[in-house]
């Protein structure tokens, strides 16, 4: 009872502090929902990145606010609901757990605009968007085939979602087109952020010959420990430079800043519309990192001349003939996959003798 | 697919070291009748005060003492709310840990990004500090067990009115061992930052300090327990992402259940053997958990 009085005493006043606010003409207010602190170095560090470049972009014109670490699930309503109330005129979520509570705060606020990053849930205030990672993992996947002298390749998974399968499939397809005889060896983490679990992970894989590591967690840990191995990695999320040149000879940025000031461009001049954006390498969300000189020149402008084929929209990453790990057919020869194939994928292509867990 | 056993054993004592180290700590502390539950903060505030002096410096052994230092220094935030104003040690101990978490983030934000010296190995290709937290375990056993002031510890831990009565001075015990605990927490997670990620990032101990609280438990509050608690979810985690990467056809999800099941299962033979054994209460020291205030 004490809490319920709280709230609506805590609403009525932020309703009240609010209203003249929004009367008179104000800065657009966007806030943001983070599920990580903004320190992680990776996801959540480089979607505040792109905060601070609507700040940069349109100055005196926008007012951001963000809440980290929020947890994925129910407190994220909360944190919501929070700064729906406090006013701000488009909120975005930057995680996949945060879906369900877009949805049900946006319910509630249907003049607010809601958008959600790497989700599918959509409605006339709510948009999503991503980013094909996928691409990103076709080029250092090629730098993977031409530097591994074992021929074992590791990859590090967080979750057995689409998104991270996309990744696996899109590395080991690319490695093995430069390299006929590798191997993929993964192993789990379920968690994306735990350097200790991803120490032990890599450990593992090293010691089952693997030279060259790719990671879809966000800590540095991997390459700390393929540095003492001798092998090499590529920096996940964010540039992870203090690595550079060796054990981090590449790396896959998210560049979020180009879509938040789109969008908010958008709500400034009252075109904002709800949908669904899937960019990549062509529109700058996904950079790859320096290749330093670790890598041989050769080695280097094929990568490079990958990373622009699939920016140009020449090449797909996805495209025929392939098959899928059970031998079935999945694209024929010049097919490409479609986004709706990507968004669900859940099966290794040939080659990939793990099992994805189920 | 044979996975070569002692290349395991040696990923394994590296990999629970962090653990092993916060856990003696916390079993010193435990043994003194102090139930701290801000050994994740200690243990954060360890990795970034160690980070950043091993940065600063270039070299991680001092980075690992200044860990130790930093890790006893907000420990005493603990002793001085339960030793001198009689808080309680739970709350106390929850609210270290995330003073720690939040004061390591603040004072972090400078050394995000930049990496850590290299940290030189020892014999068996294992660095200098795993082998210091194996050196730790008998010579914690031995101070327990063989020492007089050992024999004063547990004694204030076992019966505080007792070891007061006797003339000892409980709070003093407490502080110290409290203290001892800090540093230790440090150093293990100093480990974290300097010798596993050699960077600096919020939040970067993980739940590890929770995981040393259950292993004190586990050991039935001795040394040579901590060591089998610590190397079994240690080896447990290892194994199973050995057989990972080995592509075993196991599934996965058994697997990432193994570290966690493999302690439940420990937990429950122990205490279905407690039932025959003369220490009620699991074989936790008398006082743990309660304050002493001197009326007489």
């Amino acid at each position: 009872m004490q809490r319920r009085t709280l709230l609506a005493t805590a609403s009525a006043l932020i309703m009240a502090l609010a209203a003249p606010a929004l009367a008179q003409d104000e800065p657009l207010k966007v806030g943001f929902i983070y599920v990580g602190p903004v320190g992680d170095g990776g996801w959540t560090y480089q979607h505040d990145l792109g905060r601070q470049a609507i700040e940069a972009e349109y100055g005196d014109r926008v007012e951001t606010t963000f809440i980290e670490s929020v947890p994925e699930g129910a407190d994220a309503e909360r944190a919501l609901t929070q700064l729906a109330l406090a006013g701000n005129d488009i909120i975005f979520a930057t995680s996949f757990g945060f879906m369900d509570p877009v949805m049900n705060v946006a319910a509630k606020f249907p003049d607010v605009k809601f958008e959600h990053a790497t989700g599918y849930k959509r409605s006339d205030n709510v948009a999503t968007y991503d980013a094909r990672f996928y691409e990103g993992r076709a080029v250092i996947g090629t730098i993977a085939g031409r530097m591994t002298e074992s021929d074992i390749i590791g990859y590090i998974g967080s979750f057995p979602i689409p998104e991270v399968i996309q990744g696996i499939n899109s590395s080991f397809i690319h490695a093995r087109k430069v390299n006929p005889d590798v191997q993929m060896r993964v192993v789990w983490a379920y968690s994306w952020f735990d350097p200790a679990k991803e120490a032990e992970a890599a450990s593992a894989l090293l010691a089952e010959g693997v030279d060259v590591i790719l990671q879809h967690t966000d800590s540095t840990a991997p390459l700390a420990q393929a540095q003492q191995a001798g092998a090499i990695g590529f920096g996940q999320a964010s540039d992870m430079a203090a690595f550079k040149p060796s054990p981090r000879v590449a790396s896959i940025i998210d560049e979020w800043s180009p879509y938040y000031i789109k969008r908010v461009g958008a709500m400034l001049d009252g075109t904002w519309e709800s949908g669904a954006s899937w960019a990549g390498i062509g529109d700058g969300e996904v950079v790859i990192g320096e290749i330093t000189d670790a890598v041989p020149a050769e080695v280097k402008a094929e990568a490079e001349a990958l990373r622009d084929a699939i920016g140009a929209g020449e090449y797909h990453p996805f495209t025929g003939p392939l098959n899928k790990a059970d031998g079935s057919v999945w694209l024929a020869e010049g097919e490409t996959a479609s986004d709706d194939d990507l968004q669900s994928m859940n099966f290794y292509v040939e080659g990939i003798t793990a099992q994805i867990p189920q | 697919m044979m996975i070569d056993p002692l290349s395991v054993f040696l990923l394994l004592i590296s990999a629970s070291t962090p653990i092993l180290f916060a856990a003696l700590g916390e079993l010193v502390a435990e043994r003194a009748g102090v139930l701290n539950l801000g050994v994740e903060g200690m243990m954060i505030t360890g990795a970034l005060a160690g980070f950043a002096a091993a940065y600063a410096t270039g070299n991680p052994f001092l980075g690992f003492l200044v860990a130790a230092l930093a890790g006893a220094v907000i420990s005493m935030l603990f002793a001085g709310l339960t030793q001198l104003f009689l808080a309680n040690q739970v709350a106390s101990g929850l609210a270290l840990t995330l003073f720690g978490l939040g004061l390591a983030a603040m004072f972090g934000k400078p050394f995000e990004g930049v990496k850590a010296p290299p940290m030189p190995t020892g014999p068996l290709r294992i660095n200098w500090i795993v082998w210091l937290g194996l050196i730790m375990v008998p010579l914690i056993w031995a101070f327990l067990n063989r020492s007089r002031a050992g024999l004063i510890l547990r004694g204030v831990g076992e019966n505080h009115e007792a070891a007061h009565a006797l003339g000892y001075n409980v709070r003093l015990t407490r502080t110290a061992a409290i203290a001892f605990g800090g540093a230790m927490a440090g150093v293990g997670g100093a480990y974290i930052s300097i010798a596993t990620v050699l960077q600096w990032t919020e939040g970067m101990t993980a739940g590890a300090g929770w995981i040393a609280l259950a292993i004190v438990v586990f050991s039935k509050w001795t040394a040579p327990g901590v060591l089998a608690g610590a190397w079994l979810f240690g080896g447990v985690t290892v194994l199973q992402l050995r057989l990972q990467a080995a592509g075993v056809a196991v599934p996965v999800q058994l697997l990432s259940m193994a570290p966690y099941l493999a302690t439940i299962l420990v937990l429950v033979i122990i205490s279905a053997r407690q039932k025959y054994s003369r220490r009620a209460g699991g074989g936790s020291p008398g006082s743990l958990g309660t304050n002493f205030h001197a009326l007489r």
